[in-house]
């Protein structure tokens, strides 16, 4: 079946460059390589990526490992392949060869993304973008998963709000955009446990900025008819250091959001909602 | 007891559900999956989930209906009792993901709304847009989520299963495990073990699957001796978007929510879609399958896409096979709320807006309705006794195998929206079924001795250090798994010949011994995605074996699993006595034909070469009758072949107990 997928409209072999920002380890300096590719239908970076792993050969002939890099479904539904792609952060899946060559013609550059430390080559350590996630109790804290019956009824114009927000596959585009979030990079110290390492990097990463992405969970999570019932703990975790007034309203979240997720309507709610909070508890002392 | 621990393999709907059940048991859960658990294939599902609810209920439908139309589209492959069991709890567990809060399409009023699948006659789907299967997973991540910050449910994220350890009376007592980005190798003590890694896509090359179903985990296990049963019963999907790198998925909910397949009447017509007017276009689903129109089981749909390009010239294109999948018909918006998802999939990757332009699809491999075989133990009223320690495990002692690399709920064809169910259901049952075999065992994992974890990872150990000392100038891996999935796809997809089959069954060893000759082009100790994916392809080759051999040996239709030569032709005689005698003589070779053939397949290796063996199925509960969708004649062999059954029901055969559930046996293959 793959076979009736034959290149039905090609111009005869046509090659373009692409340039990568490789980088062996966590630790290792950076640099950059060039690799020629051959033109084929249809192709997006994914599969150019692939070509390059299944070639490992430089522009010069020079024989290399793998560039490597994150990719899972391809279609843009679980944010692994998030990268900078021509200086645009974005998923490498649905970043198609073509387009971006009608942009900048016969080179294509690729770069891991800037705020979270690099693995190696395009792979970056994301899990802060998770730990927010923790922090900000995002989820809704059913009494268990013994049948009770349905959820609250809800109506169609609930859902079509809340349903955009939960699309947010956590690739972390709003934050390598974002000026507020900066790049943290906690290095594991000799004889640590992972336990150890980890709370250590949770406690680093909690004072700082959890970003877009997470604050747009606690909308959707607040606006639930269960979740509703402990809003305020997830918004006290919002006023928390790191919490949403380290926001500098750049509104660049928005821009990349490749779900188009109403990331600065979220901010904005947000906004008002842990204000009225703190007033609530300055009042109530 | 203190200290025992289950050790879960894959995060999708089935390892997390398994996961949070487990914690609330109380049983301490240690997860393992290549990717970050919220990453997990189980995100590009998309049409729905299915279950009787209250409206279709109160249109006849049934729990008993839901069983009958999976096994009926299923070919009546799969034991029963699970079946039932599942399509028992299916609105329990369309409630309890609402209440985790999955934010289903709702209904004017505010109840959950649903949608028609293909398969059945009712409106049994609930879906949340066109991205039901990532709204589920991310409802189920968050509940992991909780636990994990409450120390209940560890994470292994961006780890690699390389096989369970085994104890000397082979019974599991953990697994071993590579960090991806370390390299290291650890093993991991476990009480129980639960495989729930999902398909096994990656075979073909390209398929709707994501870069993780390579079958790796599920074809470890079964190299360490489980058993893997109906592996040559794969779906190809109808609808596919063809790509480069993969053949994205266009989910069925669009056919489910009108969508039309047809093809030009006049091949390779040059006229834009909408310039075709109606009386020269072909709906060819709906002229032959009057009943079912655009929603035939799926391994109808994809042959009669297939033979409409192939067979009958009507491709819309001519260097590309394609039909167009139409929804220009409905309103903008109707499409926006309850297909927005897979529409701007379409729209992002091709480039076209599907809401002016008909899609243009053609069918890819989906799904594998085999997997490995797992035990269950039936109740007094046919379903499964609750609990029970046998439910989901295989037939290595404390392993379990849940989700799709399980093969016990599809048969020979799975339903639309019938896998995230399945998917759920197996990961909710294992959890008690776990906690009741822990309760039971005395002694640790743990306390095993710790030679037997030393062994058996140092065994991990020195393969892994042999791969990177490959000598170089042997062969490369990406490019054989492009030649795997190539023989793969033209020998063990939509149309199958024995003599393809045949020479595909040499190719794949050829291609196996191959890889042992692999090369790497990275032999560092970091990251080195190179040796992981090397390590996949060497073991794709025993899943694609079984597949073939499953498949070669299978001489008959069923479901997916379809071979030209041995289909049954229809009756299409006009004289009534000859029609009779003609419909008298097909519902005998269906019963002969059922005799030998209905049977799960089991394929166990032997000194690295595949074995098969048949065994019964447990079909006491709705008796196998003929799939006739869309049969020359069909209502006469129905006609006789219900006189059959009602003759039958006065005198049941002797020595039938439909209780018990059949023992295991070898069935000779000719």
């Amino acid at each position: 079946m793959s076979d009736s997928h034959t290149n039905g409209h090609s111009h005869g072999p046509r090659t373009f460059e692409v340039r990568i920002l490789r980088q062996d380890s966590p630790d290792g300096p950076s640099y950059w390589e060039r690799h020629r590719v051959e033109h084929e239908a249809d192709m997006n970076v994914t599969s150019v990526l692939q070509r390059i792993a299944a070639r490992a050969e430089t522009i010069d002939g020079k024989k290399v490992a793998p560039v490597a890099y994150d990719a899972n479904c391809l279609e843009e539904v679980c944010g692994s392949c998030t990268m900078v792609i021509n200086g645009r952060v974005r998923q490498a899946c649905s970043a198609l060869v073509d387009k971006l060559l009608a942009d900048r013609p016969d080179e294509i550059e690729l770069q891991p993304m800037s705020k979270f430390p690099v693995l190696r080559d395009l792979c970056v350590n994301r899990r802060r973008l998770f730990r927010a996630l923790e922090k900000l109790h995002a989820w809704i804290p059913v009494d268990g998963y013994y049948a009770m019956g349905p959820g609250p009824r809800q109506s169609e114009e609930q859902q079509e709000l809340a349903y955009p927000l939960s699309q947010c596959m956590s690739c972390g585009c709003c934050l390598d955009a974002c000026p507020q979030y900066g790049k943290i990079e906690v290095v594991r110290r000799e004889g640590e446990t992972d336990q150890q390492f980890a709370a250590r990097e949770n406690a680093i990463y909690d004072l700082n900025f959890v970003g877009a992405h997470s604050i747009s969970q606690v909308i959707y999570y607040n606006a639930n008819p269960t979740g509703k019932l402990n809003a305020g703990e997830r918004l006290d975790a919002l006023i928390a250091p790191g919490g949403i007034q380290v926001c500098g309203n750049a509104q660049n979240c928005v821009a990349v959001c490749p779900k188009e997720i109403p990331l600065t309507t979220s901010i904005g709610r947000a906004g008002r909602e842990t204000t009225k909070r703190a007033f609530t508890k300055w009042f109530d002392r | 007891m203190a200290n025992q621990k289950v050790m879960i393999v894959g995060g999708g709907l089935a390892g997390l559900s398994a996961a949070m059940k487990l914690a609330e048991l109380g049983v301490h859960v240690d997860l393992m999956s290549l990717t970050p658990v919220k990453r997990s294939h189980s995100v590009c599902a998309q049409g729905g989930i299915n279950s009787v609810n209250e409206v279709t209920r109160q249109q006849g439908d049934s729990e008993f209906l839901h069983l009958d139309d999976t096994v009926y589209g299923g070919d009546f492959l799969q034991h029963q009792p699970p079946v039932k069991e599942m399509t028992d709890w299916a609105p329990k567990i369309i409630d309890l993901m609402d209440r985790l809060g999955v934010p289903f399409n709702r209904t004017p009023e505010g109840f959950r709304d649903q949608r028609r699948f293909g398969g059945t006659l009712f409106k049994r789907t609930a879906f949340a847009g066109a991205t039901t299967g990532q709204q589920l997973l991310y409802a189920l991540d968050d509940q992991v989520r909780r636990w994990s910050t409450e120390g209940k449910i560890r994470l292994f994220e961006a780890w690699d299963y390389l096989g369970p350890v085994l104890d000397d009376h082979g019974a599991c007592r953990g697994i071993v495990g590579q960090d991806l980005v370390t390299m290291e190798i650890r093993a991991f003590p476990a009480d129980a073990v639960v495989v729930a890694s999902g398909g096994c896509g990656l075979i073909y090359g390209r398929s709707t699957m994501s870069m993780v179903c390579t079958g790796g985990a599920a074809s470890r296990t079964f190299q360490a001796g489980a058993k893997y049963a109906n592996a040559e019963f794969i779906q190809v999907h109808p609808t596919a978007i063809p790509g480069a790198d993969k053949l994205r998925l266009m989910s069925e909910s669009a056919r489910g929510e009108g969508g039309r397949v047809w093809v030009p009447r006049k091949p390779q017509d040059p006229r834009p879609a909408a310039d075709v007017p109606e009386n020269e276009r072909y709906y060819f689903l709906e002229e032959r399958y009057p009943k079912y129109g655009n929603l035939v089981p799926r391994d109808i749909a994809t042959r009669e896409i297939f033979n409409v390009c192939t067979d009958e010239g009507l491709s819309v294109e001519k260097d590309r096979l394609c039909v167009y999948l139409d929804l220009t018909h409905i309103p903008r918006h109707t499409l926006d709320i309850k297909l927005g998802g897979i529409l701007e999939i379409y729209e992002k990757f091709q480039g076209v807006d599907p809401r002016e332009v008909p899609m243009k699809i053609f069918p890819a491999v989906h799904y594998s309705m085999g997997g490995l075989w797992v035990d269950y133990e039936r109740s007094a009223s046919g379903g499964l006794v609750a609990g029970s320690p046998k439910n989901q495990q295989t037939n290595i002692p404390n392993l379990y195998a849940i989700g799709e690399c399980d093969y016990q709920y599809h048969g020979a064809n799975r339903l639309g929206a019938n896998s995230l169910l399945s998917c759920i259901f197996s990961g909710l049952i294992v959890a008690p079924a776990v906690a009741n075999l822990l309760k039971g065992s005395k002694g640790t994992a743990t306390g095993q001795p710790s030679s037997l974890f030393e062994t058996a990872r140092t065994e991990h150990q020195a393969a892994h250090d042999r791969l990177l000392r490959r000598p170089a100038g042997g062969e490369n891996p990406y490019l054989l798994h492009q030649e795997l999935g190539q023989v793969m796809t033209k020998s063990a997809t939509v149309v199958r010949h024995n003599k393809a089959l045949g020479e595909a069954f040499e190719k794949v060893g050829q291609l196996a011994e191959r890889a042992e000759r692999c090369s790497l082009s990275d032999t560092g100790n970091w990251t080195n995605q190179n040796v992981v994916f090397t390590k996949a392809l060497k073991d794709m080759f025993p899943l694609a074996k079984a597949i073939v051999l499953g498949a070669l040996q299978r001489d008959e239709c069923r479901g997916a699993h379809f071979k030209p030569e041995f289909t049954i032709p229809g009756v299409d005689a006009t004289d009534p006595a000859e029609r009779r005698r003609l419909a008298e003589a097909w519902c005998d070779r269906f019963e002969a034909n059922t005799q030998k053939w209905l049977k799960s397949t089991i394929a166990t290796l032997n000194e690295g070469e595949v074995a098969l063996s048949y065994e019964d199925v447990d079909t006491s509960l709705i008796p196998p009758r003929p799939r006739l969708y869309g049969l020359v004649g069909a209502e006469l062999i129905e006609e006789v072949w219900k006189g059959r059954q009602a003759a039958k029901a006065i005198t049941p055969p002797a020595g039938k107990n439909p209780s018990a559930k059949p023992a295991p046996k070898p069935a000779a293959v000719h």
